[in-house]
């Protein structure tokens, strides 16, 4: 059997980050797929033993820009679990309202991004539009679009202020219907329907073998989500459910980070009732961090964030272990696209949210074992040819 | 006389490529929002293309690891000249954050020549557009 | 602390100590020899879901905790394994945990700990031309450090 290698990446068209699948193909069929990383890798866990405790959440935001909360409270919820120190209320709500702004950011980007990948441009150009105003607040309330640098060991860095919270609850307010609106446009779309339903389909047991994490593994029906089974920042505190949808496929996928955008408003809309009319402290001092080791994970949009510290009593951690979601998700590939076409492929990789996209590439194939070309482009537009002719006959479509 | 003629042609329509070296990859989210109907850069002629033989200018975000310095210049000369790089971001510009770390080879300028630097961490999609048009007021 | 009398119960001459940091944080320390079947016990029996693994580098040792969330009694079972540092190797636990077999090639290449028996044991984050035998998270590695 010949089998031929489609290369996605490192470099691709349109955005983020660099990285690289050899697609192991029998005709149009994937019977493999390898993972090639390491072309974003800058070696953070080693940087973070030479930062001081409280540098150190400045540096983690800078592990991704699209969960940059998530790791610093992942590794707030570490320290503060080596240290066993209890935030103030006030700040659990404030951790909260930051990270669900940011889900509803992320899942919006992806839904995006996901039409995108499908040549459906137009989701693309609607989520990030009403992905803007989610970003005016976090201008607003943090002081940046991006980084908001609000997480610290003990608490957050700034408070909401009473003044800001209508002008929150409006902003919300507005995205409401346009988030119902681009639900049931994609939900309800028949193409989409047709891209997305029965395409790369994770079962339970896939997610527990490769461990995998988030809306991948809630689509899949292994109802896990940390903000629920470990309680922290205000998630006890509140009502809110969390979305599992059975069917494992790219649809289920996007159902769930479309639902939970609804939960996220209603979160944040609860956190804010709490915060209105009152005072608190929104952090304690941290002075010293005693020898030890502590862990703490925290729900990201794309799955649960891992932060493990070990202290030997000094200013700096003496091992800062990060384990991010998509570590994880990334390899239940070689479980849901071995038997896929290439075609589907990209979405099916683009389903788990790993932060990057794929290009649509001519490719020359190569024979595995010998390096030798088999085919060229002009071979391919022949295979193709006579592909399109075969699925007319099948259909009995007339040639024209 | 052609290079002149060339230059000309720039000032109308820039294709940019982008490139990500080892970023958070925010940057280049700021990028793609610059495609977006609030900032909408392609009022000004410019657009992102899929292949860096296309493309006038190339944005390169990030510290420009190990592994990718050496993909860093086959693009680079790949490139049509004449052509612009464009560092965006303080890893980019100066290695940032990760300055000391194991895995770095950049900044990008000891890479490749740069002829933009937009700082920030990261830049606004403002800050962004205001770099690329004093990059074409200079063309001459 | 049923999860702790089952494993008592069970491993009573394998574990070798056990830190109860809080509640829902405990620490047990087993050897090498029983990783394997301790792992697949949690993983298999008490349904754990495999998080990761965190290689140390103690300087007279390397140590590896492997650590295990029991996600709906909200407890981090890390399992600890100490190896010898001028010659560390271990059981891959790929055979029962598909997950572990990224991590452990990422030890593997920054930590310098070879894992027996795993399928594809192969640098995943370095470059192909940065130097062998220089393991970036080793304490000694003086570079990334300030």
């Amino acid at each position: 059997m010949k089998k031929v290698i489609v290369p996605i990446g490192p470099y691709h068209p349109l955005l983020e980050e660099p990285e690289y699948f050899a697609l192991y193909c029998d005709g149009e069929l994937v019977v493999d797929v390898e993972w090639m990383a390491g072309y974003n890798h800058r070696g953070i866990e080693k940087i973070s033993e030479s930062k001081h405790w409280d540098q150190v959440t400045f540096l983690i935001e800078r592990i991704c820009g699209i969960c940059s909360t998530s790791h610093p409270i992942a590794y707030c919820n570490a320290v503060e679990d080596l240290a066993k120190v209890e935030i103030p209320e006030r700040a659990k709500y404030i951790r909260s309202i930051v990270g669900e702004l940011e889900r509803i950011h992320s899942h919006l980007l992806w839904v995006g991004l996901a039409g995108h990948f499908l040549g459906y441009n137009t989701v693309f150009m609607w989520a990030w539009k009403y992905r803007e105003p989610i970003l005016d607040i976090m201008e607003m309330v943090t002081g940046n679009r991006n980084h908001y640098a609000m997480m610290k060991v003990g608490g957050v860095r700034r408070d909401i202020e009473d003044a800001d919270i209508p002008i929150i609850r409006k902003i919300l307010e507005q995205l409401k219907p346009k988030l119902e609106m681009l639900t049931g446009a994609v939900l309800d779309d028949p193409v989409l329907a047709a891209r997305l339903k029965g395409v790369g389909v994770l079962t339970a047991q896939d997610i527990k073998e490769y461990g995998a994490l988030g809306p991948v593994a809630r689509a899949s029906g292994v109802d896990i989500d940390v903000r629920r089974d470990s309680p922290h920042a205000a998630y006890g505190l509140v009502e809110w459910k969390v979305i599992t949808c059975k069917e494992g496929d790219v649809f289920a996928k996007a159902v769930v980070r479309l639902l939970e955008c609804f939960e996220s408003i209603k979160i944040i809309e609860q956190c804010l009732d709490n915060l209105k009319g009152k005072k608190g402290e929104i952090s304690i001092d941290v002075r010293n961090i005693p020898p030890g080791e502590g862990i703490g994970h925290y729900e990201a949009p794309r799955g649960e964030c891992f932060h493990y510290v070990r202290s030997d009593g000094t200013s700096r951690p003496l091992r800062h272990k990060i384990r991010a979601p998509s570590f994880m998700n990334i390899p239940t590939f070689k479980a849901s696209c071995i038997g896929e076409t290439v075609a589907d492929v990209t979405i099916i990789l683009a389903g788990v949210d790993p932060c990057y996209c794929c290009t649509e590439r001519s490719a020359v194939a190569y024979d595995v074992s010998t390096r030798k070309k088999i085919l060229d482009g002009s071979d391919l537009i022949k295979l193709s040819h006579e592909k399109t002719g075969k699925i007319r006959k099948q259909f009995g479509i007339k040639d024209k | 006389m052609v290079l002149d003629l060339k230059k000309k042609a720039l000032k109308k329509s820039l294709f940019v490529f982008h490139l990500s070296t080892g970023s958070c990859n925010n940057c280049d989210i700021e990028i793609l929002d610059c495609l977006t109907p609030r900032f909408d850069i392609e009022r000004f002629g410019m657009t992102l293309v899929g292949s860096i033989r296309h493309a006038d200018v190339l944005l390169i975000t990030g510290i420009g690891n190990i592994k990718n310095a050496g993909r860093i210049k086959k693009l680079y000369h790949q490139m049509p000249k004449p052509g612009f790089v464009v560092a965006i971001g303080a890893c980019a510009c100066t290695g940032g954050i990760f300055r000391e770390g194991y895995n770095m080879a950049g900044p990008i300028d000891r890479i490749i020549p740069v002829d933009v630097y937009i700082p920030g961490c990261p830049p606004k999609p403002e800050a962004m557009i205001s770099g690329i048009v004093r990059l074409l007021n200079r063309i001459k | 602390m049923d999860i702790l009398e089952t494993l008592r119960e069970r491993f009573s001459d394998k574990i070798k100590n056990v830190k109860i940091h809080t509640d829902k944080r405990i620490y047990i320390d087993i050897d090498k020899e029983n990783l394997l079947e301790v792992a697949s016990f949690v993983f298999n029996d008490m349904d754990a879901r495999f998080v990761t693994a965190s290689g140390v580098d103690n300087l007279d040792s390397m140590e590896i905790l492997y650590h295990f969330s029991i996600d709906r009694e909200d407890v981090i079972v890390s399992l600890r394994v100490l190896l010898d540092r001028e010659n560390s190797v271990v059981e891959s636990l790929g055979s029962i945990i598909k997950g572990a077999l990224n991590i452990e090639r990422e030890m593997y290449e920054l930590l310098g700990i070879k894992f027996l028996n795993h399928q594809d044991l192969k640098r995943l984050l370095l470059a192909e031309d940065y130097p062998e035998g220089v393991y970036p998270l080793r304490k000694d590695d003086q570079k990334g450090k300030k």
